[in-house]
């Protein structure tokens, strides 16, 4: 079958065993939808991945104040843990300051990080609606969305961050 | 035996690489008078000791030898590093009670009977595979470099940071790490053409998430399942975690439990905002994965002290994400002149390296340094060529030459030549 794979240990000119073929096993077990839509987080650039639901800074105001506000202070700045407001412009200063608005070049990394790592210590008790309002939050305090426009699953991949043209690919695919 | 002649290599008593290679080395070095009482039977001596154990731990008088420079953020018990004590190991193996450990969101207590790895995304079928249904397929064993690219970034401050190496450069470790080629398990499930990346997610907390390239996984990317020997720690992600060999440690996600096949990088926030390469114009490099060449003198180092002028032995580590290395040169003159040091035996791809040179220290001050070649021609580069167009934030992928002081006291400390 052609999902099988040899292992071919070839060449070895010193040794007179030369070839040790396996075939794979074949022990993996299909997975279905509903599983898969229980364990798929990832999230890409252009929204694929994004759930249902929706949110504004206005809403998501009140989930920062609860569930982040502790960590990363008012309004995103000033907090104990990482700033994630503020440092426009601080990129080509002697002392920049790298947080979600000055630095983080796609808006749907805050959606994919929040849900996946945050509050810190309890990741996973945001509902959709509040992980997309705190998502609204987080750039209207960066003065990249307005504070009703709402953010879903079709405005957020749309919604380009300040930063976003700054960076350049270190990796060329195929090398 | 003829007069033991010591071949100078390079300028302030560094001596020919086959030094130690010869015979009557004894006979050069200094001789000292063992005391009496020390070679007398000892209590020790005196009775049987200890029985067999279940497993082994070092000697007591070992208890120095631990991870160092732990630390967390603010808040947080997990989200930190702890590092490898490099200047009190030897050889090249790393033991696996002392790899490096760099954790998001602390490390899980992952039940390996409930442990799932699921392939999904763009392939024919997702496939679930279980712990004991991956032990059943082929594997293959390696013994391989794996360095947090956050290493070494206290070497790109305005002024030298002083620390022992472990502080300093502790983020890297060697182990022989064996698993399944991602590979074998990509082409049960069936990549789609359009599938060029995957999004590699862990079990922590976090779900750390890293994207990468096909072509990686399919040349050489296993999924690790154990580590010098016995299953992997769960400090490094028991019971599974992707190993990329050469490539930046936080891409090799620990306690793997999701890979989706994509046909474009998430852009996730440890890819993104975090592991990228801020230039001094602004602009930011994304995807710097391969580790550059690299070489570090462990011993002397600072918190090693030379003791009274003689005869020393310079070594220390080299590695390169490229392939093998190739040569490693040491100075004692502070980069002056550069002499070829004896690389052990062990010289493999994508691994530590382990150098030696032989060394005359005549009790002066003195600046010793160590620079890396791999096979693929590269150098590693001063300092001042790594930082040139970096930003003053800048942090991370540092390769540049380490400069060690040594003081006329023996007293090592960092500097910058």
């Amino acid at each position: 079958m052609s999902t099988f794979r040899f292992f071919a240990v070839a060449g070895l000119s010193l040794c007179s065993i030369a070839v040790i073929a396996q075939e794979s096993p074949g022990l993996g077990e299909l997975v279905s939808s509903d599983e898969l839509a229980a364990l798929d987080y990832a999230v890409l650039p252009n929204g694929d991945g994004l759930p249902a639901g929706s949110g504004t800074a206005v809403e998501g105001s009140t989930v920062y104040q609860q569930y982040c506000f502790a960590c990363h202070g008012d309004k995103g700045s000033g907090g104990i843990n990482d700033a994630l407001s503020g440092g426009h412009g601080s990129m080509t200063s002697k002392s920049p300051v790298k947080t979600v608005g000055s630095f983080w070049p796609y808006a749907t990394t805050v959606f994919d990080y929040v849900r996946r790592a945050m509050p810190l210590s309890s990741p996973g008790v945001l509902t959709n609606d509040q992980l997309y309002a705190v998502t609204a939050y987080l750039l209207f305090i960066n003065d990249v969305v307005d504070e009703n426009d709402v953010i879903d699953a079709k405005s957020l991949p749309d919604v380009k961050m300040p930063n976003r043209d700054n960076f350049v690919w270190g990796y060329a695919p195929g090398t | 035996m003829a007069e033991f002649d010591e071949l100078p290599a390079a300028g302030n008593g560094l001596l020919d690489r086959r030094f130690f290679l010869r015979a009557g080395v004894a006979s050069g070095a200094a001789l000292m008078t063992a005391s009496a009482s020390s070679l007398e039977r000892q209590e020790w001596m005196k009775g049987p000791g200890a029985g067999m154990s279940e497993a082994g731990a070092p000697s007591s008088h070992e208890s120095h030898v631990v991870r160092a420079s732990i630390g967390s953020l603010t808040g947080t018990t997990g989200t930190g590093a702890s590092r490898t004590p490099l200047q009190l190991l030897d050889g090249i193996i790393t033991p696996s009670r002392l790899h490096f450990e760099r954790h998001h969101s602390g490390i899980p207590d992952i039940d390996p009977d409930q442990h799932r790895l699921v392939l999904h995304g763009l392939v024919e079928r997702p496939l679930s595979f279980s712990l004991d249904a991956l032990a059943r397929y082929p594997m293959v064993s390696r013994i391989q470099f794996l360095e947090c690219s956050g290493n070494s970034g206290a070497s790109m401050a305005p002024e030298p940071a002083q620390g022992t190496c472990a502080a300093l450069h502790g983020l890297v470790s060697a182990s022989e790490w064996g698993g399944v080629p991602l590979s074998v398990l990509l082409e049960e499930a069936g990549v789609k053409p359009a599938g060029k990346w995957l999004i590699a997610e862990g079990a922590d907390s976090a779900m750390m998430s890293r994207s990468v390239p096909m072509d990686k996984i399919m040349d050489d990317a296993i999924v690790a399942l154990y580590q010098n020997g016995e299953r992997l720690r769960p400090s490094n992600g028991y019971p599974m975690r992707l190993f990329l060999p050469g490539w930046e440690g936080n891409m090799c996600v620990k306690w793997l439990r999701t890979i989706k096949v994509v046909d474009q990088p998430s852009m996730t926030k440890d890819e993104t905002s975090k592991y990228s390469d801020l230039q001094s114009d602004g602009v930011s490099t994304l995807f710097t994965f391969p580790m550059g060449v690299k070489s570090l003198i462990t011993s002397p180092s600072p918190g090693l002290s030379m003791g009274a002028p003689g005869l020393y032995q310079i070594s220390g580590i080299a590695w390169s994400g490229a392939g093998k290395i190739k040569r490693v040169e040491v100075s004692a003159d502070g980069g002056k002149s550069w002499a070829d040091a004896a690389l052990d035996a062990h010289v493999m791809p994508k691994c530590l390296t382990r150098f030696r040179s032989a060394w005359r220290w005549e009790g002066s001050p003195a600046v010793i340094l160590s620079r890396a070649t791999d096979e693929s021609g590269s150098i590693q580069p001063t300092r001042e060529t790594v930082l040139k167009g970096r930003s003053t934030a800048a942090f991370y992928h540092y390769n540049g030459i380490q400069a060690w002081h040594v003081a006329e006291n023996g007293e090592v400390t960092n500097v910058y030549v």
